[in-house]
């Protein structure tokens, strides 16, 4: 079996006396992609934040290679290094241009040569389809080339895992498949990737382990032929049958 | 056409002189403003964490400024610390520490303002990619921040310009005093030297606040 990248054991994350997470333990394995759903407000980006430390935990532990990442750290810079993250509004920086966004991390905090981040940059935009795009500013893209931007500045930094919280969920529709099919590829090469997702066939079609998040807990973990054609618990139906549409009365006439 | 007294530019060095003066005004406002901005963004920077003791001590500073009469903190600077400190400071000097305790707590109030507007995400984001806090600063937050400052120091900086008029008052002569001078000089032979000499004024103030702004707004176009 694949070493462990990711450990997260009995984290509990509260916001004041509101508990958002409760004694919620996950391992995620290299080169494994696993998939988070769950209904709204239900912690799922919450936890990726917390992974990244941009949310203090207040119980519980999270480990990258065996390293714990904390907020009150020495080494956090360095720890976030190794985890890549993509945002929902892909929090591009306005006032640079689509390279220097890519190149700033890469030159200022991993002290690489500009040259050859930026050969590397060049390659992998042209890799998502936007080389062409390397002097334009963020104003100037659509809403899935500002995704896939972001996706090229989270993986020049060549992290140990990748977090995706909700990414296509900003876009418009026609949007959404381009920036999937990267993500779609990133799998294929191997890539450690942890996705908070609304999109269930991209969920079904990406993932090696889909985990229903419900409750603060983790109420349901499995394969996803498994999770989406014969859930195990009641919520999963529930909350799978929340993205069918029927019309009864159209399918009884 | 009336009588402008404006011929009485033309005698002898009056004009040169009436420059001179302009350049003493804003020598002492520039300096000023450059302290202002510099001491302003390490300020802001710093009270723009909440509840931290810089945000508490720019609320008192900036209190006391707003308060306080320009001309008062001058007299209290120039006359008030000979007395108290036997300290013997040139007007011009005592213009410019004025200019910048005044400049310092007001930008770094507008520093502190534009910090904070700046999405938390953006941080958040540019702290993900693994940057230092420093290096957070100085790459994500200041240059937006400076962006949206600038309209507003501009403001603040023409302001101090036209303020200088009061430093007359603890004897730096500077344009006004230069001015009137000038008139009381060419009172027979030109008795309304005062409104060609005033109007003059008016135009020099004006044009070095609108090149100013001229540049902000090149500045901002650039940056857009």
């Amino acid at each position: 079996m694949a070493e462990t990248v990711l450990s997260i054991s009995h984290l509990t994350k509260r916001f004041d006396d509101q508990t958002i997470l409760e004694d919620l333990s996950l391992d995620v394995r290299e080169g494994e992609v696993v998939v988070i759903v769950g209904s709204s407000g239900c912690g799922k980006s919450t936890l990726l934040r917390c992974i990244n430390a941009l949310e203090s935990i207040q119980g519980g532990e999270i480990r990258l290679r065996g390293e714990p990442i904390r907020q009150d750290s020495k080494n956090l810079p360095e720890m976030r290094r190794k985890v890549g993250m993509v945002f929902q509004n892909y929090e591009l920086f306005p006032h640079l241009t689509v390279l220097d966004n890519i190149l700033l991390a890469p030159v200022k905090a991993q002290k690489r040569s500009r040259e050859e981040a930026r050969e590397e940059a060049l390659a992998l935009l042209d890799r998502v389809g936007l080389k062409e795009k390397a002097g334009s500013y963020p104003r100037q893209l659509s809403g899935g080339q500002k995704q896939r931007v972001a996706i090229v500045r989270a993986l020049i930094m060549h992290p140990e895992i990748l977090l995706f919280d909700e990414v296509t969920a900003a876009l418009d529709p026609e949007m959404v498949r381009e920036v999937l099919d990267v993500i779609v590829s990133l799998a294929d090469q191997g890539k450690t990737m942890l996705i908070v997702t609304h999109e269930m066939s991209f969920a079904r079609a990406v993932a090696d382990r889909i985990i229903l998040l419900e409750d603060r807990r983790i109420l349901e973990e499995s394969t996803p032929e498994q999770f989406f054609t014969s859930p195990k618990t009641e919520q999963a139906k529930k909350f799978l049958q929340s993205f069918e549409f029927n019309r009864k009365n159209k399918a009884e006439a | 056409m009336p009588d402008l007294g404006l011929e009485v530019l033309w005698k002898g060095k009056n004009f040169v002189r009436l420059l001179g003066g302009l350049w003493v005004a804003l020598r002492i406002s520039l300096i000023a403003a450059g302290i202002s901005v510099a001491a302003g963004i390490i300020l802001g920077i710093l009270a723009s964490r909440k509840h931290s003791v810089s945000s508490v001590i720019l609320r008192i500073w900036l209190g006391i400024i707003h308060i306080m009469p320009q001309m008062v903190l001058l007299f209290l600077m120039y006359f008030g610390t000979t007395r108290a400190f036997g300290w013997n400071l040139s007007g011009e000097t005592a213009a410019v520490i004025v200019f910048s305790l005044w400049g310092t707590a007001e930008m770094g109030d507008l520093v502190r303002g534009a910090v904070s507007s700046i999405p938390a995400i953006q941080r958040e984001s540019a702290e993900a990619l693994g940057l230092q806090p420093v290096q957070v600063y100085r790459w994500i937050i200041l240059p937006q921040a400076v962006r949206r400052l600038i309209p507003l120091s501009i403001n603040l900086i023409t302001r101090m310009i036209k303020t200088t008029s009061l430093v007359t008052l603890i004897g730096v002569v500077e344009i006004l005093k230069v001015a009137q001078q000038i008139i009381e000089a060419n009172r027979k032979a030109s008795p309304n030297a005062a409104f060609g000499v005033y109007l003059t004024i008016f135009v020099m103030y004006y044009l070095a606040c609108r090149l100013l702004s001229l540049a902000a707004k090149r500045l901002e176009k650039h940056w857009r």
